[in-house]
């Protein structure tokens, strides 16, 4: 997987330049929409780029047209328009909302007949256009910001969290099912008869944390090269692309302070579990938090202020993931990433503790899973 | 020095006591037999042993010292469950599990090598273990427990599931051990391999030691007043015999008490009676541990 994520995206960008030097773009058809204007003074600008409107004199004939396929749908402008600004449209297909190129192209046609003769033509055009905002970012000194935000900001950290995520549950997973088998083969007493069972952790955590990292590092490398060579390739949207100021600094920070806490858990579950299928079932429950702040992040994006944000990149589980997300759709306060990292890493600690704990109190104990009662009587006892 | 001294050492589960104030030790250069029934206590006494959990009370003291981490390099263990990495190769298997005990990867390859001749598991060793029988990986866990060359050697039931040959084989490497001046215990149940290969024994039952010391010292206090007898001719009745017991090829006689089995030898002979085979009756070590484990159930 480590070689796989880059070697895919440079296939990706490969396969995409090819294609499109070999592939003519199709020409576009045009759409016919029909129209019945019941106030007068709808009667110019019926071509709208690949929409052509055409006039009918009745409701029924304009039906009739649909019905014959003649055109693609109609609108009647009538009285309501005029008091409400209501036009009716009738269509065959089902939908969930007009497509925009029809919306835009209809309303192009009724702003440009409304306004005709009455303002310049340059007035019409600019009333149609739509809203273009030029945004640039400063800094709190005045001056331009490096980091200017937009969608270019986010495409990398989007990326990454989704590989981070996956990355941490990969090797919770990996953890979780070879205590298992090492369990269910009771090749555990081998071990523990060699080793203790705070270097059994510690080999386990460092063997597959150096793994990981060493995978995070080298998709965290790869990236700016990547980026180079798609906006070389492609420009446009990619040439926006940009990388947060301390994303690579702080994407190695998560995936080690991420890794370990999972690390931790993974040994409690691994521990208490009787056999590795079913320590894969009781990983779920921290797997699934680090997935949650992928699926929000549309919310992340509508609404990037919420403090629901500033819980999920607190709460040691979600902020890993969150963390790295946020970075792409807004600044992060240095508190709140001081924060984040503080509990992140006393958690560690903690779950560490009781992982440690729980490992003594179950390794040896075959059969049953205990249930979460029996867990913490056994850890008061020891 | 003892290879082992346990003091005193209890251990309980919930509200099971599953040892329950054992103490005994184990010298060098003997094969000490660790027997009892099921749930009886071995098992939870030998992860003691090894430390793989800590008594409730008492004191394990390994080669004369505390066991600490730098000290599990002289131990070797073969656990009852036998576990493997299955999708590992058999060298691969042996050097890893050597290397965790202090083993350079040379020293353990060379020394790998050397077991698995001896074992004749040689063809095998680029298989993985998967590839193998449950017996070839007992052999393989067997090389496991001794390549470091351990000063005292666990085994808790090294013979279940081998076939004659490999238990033979097994038995051979014990004594090999034993006369190499190692230390070691051996938990099983075949009384008859345990009867072989042990100089002493602790028997357990229900956390408790109930017998304790030299095999034939313990095998001549349960020595009845009987006498084994191979025969041809009349036996006829015989003064001082009590009782005849008949058994396939032999025929056991009950003396009374005032009659020694020397008389008896010199009274048989001088009347003519052709003897092939003339023994005091000893009960075997199963009858023993049936014994004994009858009376507590009791």
């Amino acid at each position: 997987m480590t070689l796989i994520v880059p070697v895919v995206a440079l296939l990706a960008i490969g396969v995409v330049q090819l294609i499109s030097a070999i592939i003519e773009p199709s020409e576009v058809e045009t759409t016919t929409i029909g129209y019945v204007d019941e106030i007068g003074g709808f009667d110019e600008y019926t071509t709208q780029g690949y929409i052509e409107l055409v006039r009918y004199d009745t409701q029924y004939e304009a039906k009739a047209a649909m019905l014959r396929d003649d055109v693609s749908e109609y609108i009647v402008i009538s009285s309501p328009y005029t008091s409400m600004g209501v036009v009716n449209r009738y269509t065959l297909e089902k939908q969930l909302e007009t497509p925009p190129a029809t919306q835009a192209a209809i309303k192009r046609f009724l702003t440009s007949n409304i306004l005709s003769g009455k303002v310049p033509q340059e007035t019409i055009d600019l009333v149609e256009a739509p809203l273009r905002l030029a945004i640039t970012r400063l800094t709190e000194t005045g001056a331009v910001a490096t980091e200017q935000g937009g969608f270019g900001n986010l495409l990398i950290p989007g990326i990454f969290s989704l590989l981070l995520a996956l990355s941490l549950n990969f090797f919770a997973s990996y953890m979780v099912q070879g205590l298992g088998e090492e369990k269910e083969s009771r090749l555990i007493e081998v071990l523990l008869s060699s080793v203790s069972i705070r270097q059994l952790l510690t080999g386990k955590v460092l063997g597959l944390g150096v793994a990981g990292l060493i995978q995070v590092v080298v998709w965290l490398v790869s990236l700016p090269l990547l980026l180079n060579l798609a906006s070389s390739a492609f420009g446009g949207f990619f040439s926006m692309i940009q990388i947060p100021a301390n994303f690579i600094v702080l994407g190695i920070v998560y995936f080690v302070l991420g890794f370990l806490l999972f690390a931790a858990l993974s040994a409690g579950v691994g521990a208490i579990s009787p056999s590795a299928r079913e320590g894969q079932q009781l990983s779920l429950i921290y797997s699934l938090f680090a997935i949650a702040p992928l699926w929000l992040s549309s919310l992340l994006m509508l609404f990037p202020k919420s403090p629901i944000w500033i819980v999920m990149t607190i709460f040691p589980i979600t902020a890993p993931v969150e963390a790295m997300l946020r970075l792409g759709v807004s600044d992060i306060p240095a508190w709140e990433l001081a924060v984040s990292i503080a509990v992140l890493g006393l958690s560690i600690i903690g779950v560490l503790f009781l992982a440690i704990r729980v490992f003594r109190a179950y390794l040896l104990m075959y059969g049953k899973r205990p249930n979460l009662g029996e867990v913490i009587r056994n850890l008061r006892s020891c | 020095m003892l290879a082992v001294e346990v003091s005193n050492i209890v251990k309980s589960f919930a509200d099971k006591v599953a040892v329950d104030d054992l103490s005994f030790s184990v010298a060098q250069g003997e094969v000490f037999g660790l027997i009892g029934p099921n749930g009886a206590g071995k098992t939870t006494t030998i992860r003691m042993l090894m430390d793989i959990i800590k008594p409730d009370s008492g004191e394990v003291t390994i080669l004369g010292e505390k066991l600490s981490e730098a000290a599990k390099n002289s131990l070797g263990y073969l656990p009852e469950e036998r576990g493997l990495y299955k999708k590992l190769r058999v060298l691969d298997t042996i050097i890893y599990l050597a290397s965790l005990k202090g083993m350079d990867r040379h020293s353990a390859e060379e020394k790998a090598d050397e077991l698995l001749n001896q074992t004749g598991m040689l063809p095998h060793r680029g298989k993985k273990i998967e590839e193998l029988s449950r017996g070839m990986g007992q052999i393989i866990q067997f090389i496991v427990t001794i390549i470091h060359d351990p000063q005292l050697v666990i085994l808790d039931e090294p013979f279940a599931g081998l076939d004659p040959v490999n238990t033979e084989l097994l038995k051979g490497m014990c004594v090999d051990l034993r006369n190499q001046g190692k230390a070691v215990i051996l938990s099983a149940h075949q009384m008859n391999q345990v009867e072989e290969l042990c100089d002493r024994i602790l028997m357990v039952n229900n956390g408790r030691a109930v017998l304790y010391g030299d095999l034939a010292e313990i095998k001549s206090r349960y020595k009845g007043d009987s006498v084994l007898l191979d025969f041809k001719g009349e036996l006829g009745d015989e003064p001082g015999i009590i009782e005849k017991r008949q058994h396939r090829g032999y025929v056991e006689l009950v003396l009374d008490g005032k009659t020694t089995p020397q008389q008896l030898l010199e009274r048989l002979v001088s009347r003519g009676i052709v003897i092939n085979r003339f023994e005091m009756a000893t009960p075997s070590l199963n009858e023993i541990f049936l014994k004994e484990v009858g009376k507590n159930r009791k």
